[in-house]
């Protein structure tokens, strides 16, 4: 059973149906109806030319809020309830076509609970996330995400790395345009990595194979050479709690220092139902059951933890060696996080003669991150970009704008690396370089996520 | 090289893309005992290209130097030589997204044109996707063909000289997406519907004017599409510049104004900008917007066939 806009329904008579199919609700399951809705003829076509004479005196629909009340109660089709309306309104024939068209339109909306279900893709994920959970993805605009995917060039076969805290959008959206050929490391900040809207994708197993992830927290070792997999890192559990999307299996999450071995991360919520709610649980009542099956799992699962962390460190150590390779094919980084810090190391990784980009909510991480990589060096074509979408209503007569969105769609920096040549720097930039502040008078990065 | 594989050496028949700095690059096919001419001096195919890898500073013979990129979509967009209007990156990335295309796509197109979104396209849908590309000029279909085989991805598409409103694309029952810049694109929705997969599919259409998008969303909707969606997508560029600005004087000492007028920012507060209090100015940096900017390409018209 799932609530979706006030209605709630069972699943279970969509399956079968195409994807595309629109059903209507009724109490409790799933009707199918036609495709093609019979357009409700009204008859008489008559309709005013202005508003000259219409007043509002809030006496124009003579059904009551009872009436209305008692022909939903009956479980009247929504569509008659809609026919009833417009009988009922005095001044509907004194309004003009279009504001007849928009009255109709309007009453539909309200009484027709129509759902259609369709296929999850970037397009529809990346779009519903922007309207219902912008903060979970940085406010990062569908249109943003598409110029992303395309400036850093991601097609199959491609060695990426990803970089994201967008619960897992963009690492979908990656996944996608590859198609499950090549490889992806996802360096991910804390535990594990956040895979929430990755799982809504329905991907297919394979895809998976060659998905890999390294914790940022050991970046630097690996480009120091003093890497090692001996230490995990730990899971704090307020960083799975801040995140939310905590898969709630029976993992222990609890950080503590008495414990002997390293606790494993979880995995990411792949094997459990992608649900597109996720329900804040109440964290104490969790606290104390975790403590009492703490005693009794511990002592079945040790074995079994020594199992996945094996494992893990297997993986880790994979995804360590594809890195040092220093031959990615491409960064793509969307993070909460200082841009400018994560892009200076995990260039490293990148082959040269390959794209990079870097969303931000703000411009002026990316303004301070132009900079540094320009003192850098081995980045060239940097661009500094923004998109602006805007809708259009187009019908007959009545073609205009609908919104304009500008501004809370994020920005990106982007650019292309090239052969990194220890010594000047490139004596072409100097220009550029002297257009930036003196570096005494610089502002001091600090790397806090904001 | 190919257009949808890296490679990590030059190799002779390559198609490169020589860099020159400050937006300027040219495309340049790669061929033993050629030499290029640049601004900064002689390039020696033989000597100076085969065989280096990609993303490597090549000094010419002025001791100038340039730098070779590997050929993408993007890179190839901004270089290829115009037969017609192009459609560039921006509108592409949406277009991309809105039809969900991905590896194994069934794609198709009309009109060729100059190639630049058939080659984003090929990339995207490779390397078990096809194109179908419809252009009704003959010259303009071969040149593509042409290009499509020096790029290395004529596998992935076939170019049918024909007109698209009258004869369609060619295929039918078969693609997953359908995408149209043509001028009167309201005449091939019927053909773009037979062209798509039977179990549905997404269509595209770009047109300049909104007469156009008006009646190829009475078409659509005639022909039963749904989800139809018109939007239009801008890009905003910014400089990176450091600007300052003078502190006006009030006939007060320099103390009191930087302590007044300024919250001298704070280290921890990122990314604000740097107030820096120097001969009576201030300092911050600032993305500028160009002064010229594109201010329309087109509208692009979406839909669902289902």
């Amino acid at each position: 059973k799932i609530i979706f806009e006030k209605q709630w329904f069972y699943l279970d008579n969509a399956i079968g149906h195409i994807y595309g199919t629109t059903f209507e609700v009724t109490s409790g399951g799933n009707l199918q109806p036609k495709q093609e809705v019979e357009e409700t003829t009204t008859e008489t076509k008559e309709a005013g030319t202005d508003n000259r004479n219409i007043v509002d005196d809030g006496k124009s629909q003579k059904l009551t809020h009872d009436d209305i009340k008692a022909l939903k109660d009956k479980g009247i089709k929504g569509q008659e309830i809609v026919q009833q309306l417009i009988e009922n309104s005095t001044t509907f024939r004194d309004k003009t076509e279009f504001a007849q068209d928009k009255y109709i339109k309007k009453k539909k909306k309200k009484y027709e609970a129509v759902i259609t279900i369709v296929k999850p893709s970037t397009r529809i994920l990346s779009t519903m996330y922007y309207a219902r959970e912008p903060g979970k993805i940085n406010h990062m605009r569908y249109d943003t995400l598409a110029q992303m995917l395309t400036l850093g060039n991601i097609h199959a076969g491609n060695k990426m790395i990803v970089m994201e805290t967008c619960a897992g959008l963009v690492l979908g959206a990656v996944m996608e345009r590859m198609g499950g050929y090549g490889s992806i490391i996802q360096m991910y900040p804390g535990g594990g990595p956040v895979r929430a809207a990755t799982s809504c994708f329905g991907f297919p197993k394979p895809f998976f194979d060659n998905l890999h992830e390294f914790p940022l927290s050991k970046v630097q070792s690996l480009l120091s050479g003093t890497f090692s997999t001996e230490t995990l890192p730990a899971d704090p559990e307020e960083n799975a709690l801040l995140e939310e999307e905590s898969n709630g299996l029976g993992e222990e999450k609890q950080n503590s220092l008495q414990e002997t071995e390293e606790e494993p991360a979880p995995e990411a919520p792949m094997d459990i139902n992608p649900a597109e709610e996720h329900d804040t649980m109440d964290i104490n009542a969790e606290d104390v059951e975790f403590k009492e099956n703490k005693e009794k799992e511990n002592k079945e699962s040790v074995r079994e933890k020594q199992i996945k962390q094996w494992e893990r460190r297997k993986k880790l150590k994979e995804a360590a060696a594809l890195l040092r390779e220093k031959n990615a094919d491409g960064l793509i980084v969307a993070s909460k996080f200082h841009p400018t810090p994560l892009l200076l190391s995990l260039l490293e990784f990148v082959a040269p003669s390959r794209p990079f980009v870097v969303y931000c909510q703000y411009k002026e991480p990316l303004l301070d991150c132009y900079t540094k990589l320009r003192e850098r060096g081995g980045v060239i074509n940097l661009k500094l970009s923004e998109t602006w979408l805007r809708n259009y209503q187009v019908l007959p007569d009545r073609s205009h704008p609908k919104l304009t969105m500008s501004g809370g769609g994020g920005y990106l920096l982007s650019g292309i690396t090239v052969l990194l040549e220890k010594g000047s720097p490139d004596p072409r930039n100097s220009e550029a370089l002297k257009m930036e502040e003196p570096s005494s008078k610089r502002c001091k990065l600090q790397e806090l996520p904001c | 090289m190919s257009f949808v594989e890296y490679g990590d050496t030059i190799k002779d028949g390559d198609t490169a893309i020589v860099f020159l700095g400050h937006e300027s690059m040219f495309p340049v096919k790669v061929q033993h005992g050629t030499v290029t001419q640049t601004k900064y001096g002689v390039i020696r195919h033989s000597t100076d290209l085969i065989g280096k890898k990609y993303g490597s500073k090549v000094t010419c013979s002025k001791g100038g130097w340039v730098f070779i990129l590997h050929p993408t979509p993007e890179l190839w967009t901004m270089n290829l030589p115009h037969r017609t209007q192009i459609l560039y990156s921006t509108d592409i990335s949406i277009i991309t997204m809105m039809l969900e295309l991905k590896p194994g796509s069934i794609v198709c197109e009309s009109g060729t044109g100059s190639g630049s979104l058939s080659h984003a396209l090929i990339r995207t849908v490779a390397p078990t996707g096809h194109l179908y590309t419809v252009e009704f000029h003959q010259q303009r279909a071969e040149k593509a063909r042409e290009e499509f085989r020096e790029h290395g991805v004529e596998h992935l598409v076939t170019v049918t000289n024909q007109d698209v409103c009258k004869n369609g694309f060619g295929v039918t029952n078969i693609a997953d997406a359908v995408f149209l810049d043509i001028p009167s694109p309201w005449e091939a929705i019927g053909h773009a519907k037979s062209a798509l997969k039977a179990e549905g599919g997404r269509i595209c259409s770009f047109s300049p004017c909104i007469e156009q998008v008006q009646r190829t969303c009475l078409a659509m909707e005639e022909y039963g599409f749904t989800e139809i969606n018109t939007l239009e997508i801008l890009l905003r560029v910014y400089n990176v510049r450091t600007v300052s600005l003078q502190i006006p004087d009030l006939g007060k000492a320099a103390e009191d104004n930087s302590s007044t007028v300024f919250d001298s920012s704070s280290p921890s507060h990122q990314g604000s900008p740097c107030a820096n209090l120097q001969q009576g100015t201030v300092q911050f940096k600032s993305g500028v917007p160009l002064r010229e900017v594109v201010g329309h390409t087109g509208y692009l018209t979406f839909a669902t066939k289902s």
